[in-house]
């Protein structure tokens, strides 16, 4: 029997040439990325901190470095631009919230609106605490001893009396 | 006594009704810090003439909606009947063609319509940062001072129009 290999090719072509062409027609066209250079050692540790400590808006679990998304390698490269401008940290930190909110930072900054954020847990552990605290004071009071009145202690008595047996 | 078998229960509906609107909130959909601030200035080539200029003060004198949209972006294609219906509606809409090539933005045009009075060319998405634009589309509603007085992130819908876009056009066109 003749090998039918190349009965195979067509389809294999397709299954190949399909990622690519799926490729290249989705996605938006990201400027061809050059690798990004910095004029000293300080600038390069400052861009790899706050590429760390900004989140990226369109995959919201991820921070900046960790992302593929065509927005968080422009936003990279932004930072990049900004730190061997000369800028400060603070400054680039407020240049990326004053366009997409504190939702950017991983870090939320303590403000009135975030003070549930910050204190909610700790409020809640403490009214918890509370509750438990309440409780347990209220069962101790619960389990003390009260004496047994004349009636019960005649029946125990009784009780015992028979148990023990006169007829032994 | 009854209160105390009582309490457990309502806590319990009290904790379903948060986690019931819990679902029922977009994730997604972050409130832009840029809603009652002026909107950035840009400069940029004009998509369907890159000799011609399209700046942010091209839409001042009255309100406008600011449309930030891509060939690429099937929501965009979903909403683009909505903008030419609030052109329609006599709302000048001004585009952002946002990380696009100018060949298949103009191709999208020419098959779904243009209902843009003029669009920005904004390649490389540095204008985006600027308008802090992370999920497409997104659609601002400029005053004729160009501040942003309302934005919405993704497609337009026709309650959003009718709930939102309109009646605020409308106070808008009626502020001096």
């Amino acid at each position: 029997m003749r090998p039918l290999h190349f009965l195979y090719a067509p389809f294999l072509l397709a299954a190949l040439g399909l990622p690519l062409a799926a490729a290249a027609q989705s996605g938006p066209t990201a400027p061809p990325s050059e690798p990004m250079t910095f004029e000293s050692a300080e600038h390069e540790e400052r861009y790899q901190r706050l590429i760390r400590e900004l989140r990226c808006t369109v995959c919201q679990n991820q921070n900046l470095i960790e992302s593929n998304a065509p927005l968080a390698n422009d936003l990279r490269r932004q930072i990049a631009v900004m730190v061997n401008d000369g800028s400060e940290t603070n400054e680039i930190i407020d240049f990326m919230v004053a366009r997409y909110g504190d939702f950017v930072l991983f870090r939320p900054p303590m403000k009135s609106t975030t003070y549930l954020l910050w204190f909610g847990p700790g409020a809640m552990l403490l009214i918890g605490l509370g509750v438990l605290g309440t409780i347990l004071w209220r069962r101790r009071t619960q389990v003390g001893s009260t004496p047994l009145s004349g009636e019960e202690e005649e029946r125990l008595r009784r009780i015992l009396g028979e148990g023990g047996g006169d007829k032994a | 006594m009854k209160l105390r078998f009582l309490l457990p229960l309502l806590a319990f509906f009290a904790l379903v009704g948060l986690l019931f609107v819990g679902l029922s909130l977009d994730p997604r959909a972050l409130p832009s810090p840029l809603v009652g601030k002026e909107a950035p200035d840009f400069d940029l080539p004009e998509l369907h003439n890159p000799e011609v200029r399209f700046a942010r003060d091209d839409m001042l004198g009255k309100p406008a909606l600011f449309n930030v949209w891509a060939s690429w972006c099937v929501t965009c294609r979903h909403e683009h009947p909505m903008l030419a219906e609030l052109r329609r509606a006599g709302v000048p809409v001004y585009g952002l063609n946002y990380k696009d090539t100018r060949s298949d933005a103009l191709r999208f045009l020419a098959r779904y319509g243009d209902p843009y009075s003029a669009i920005g060319f904004d390649e490389s998405g540095m204008v985006g940062i600027d308008y802090g634009v992370y999920a497409t589309p997104e659609t601002f509603l400029i005053d004729r001072n160009g501040m942003i007085r309302f934005k919405h992130i993704g497609m337009i819908t026709p309650e959003i129009i009718e709930t939102r876009i309109l009646p605020l056009y409308r106070q808008l066109e009626a502020e001096t």
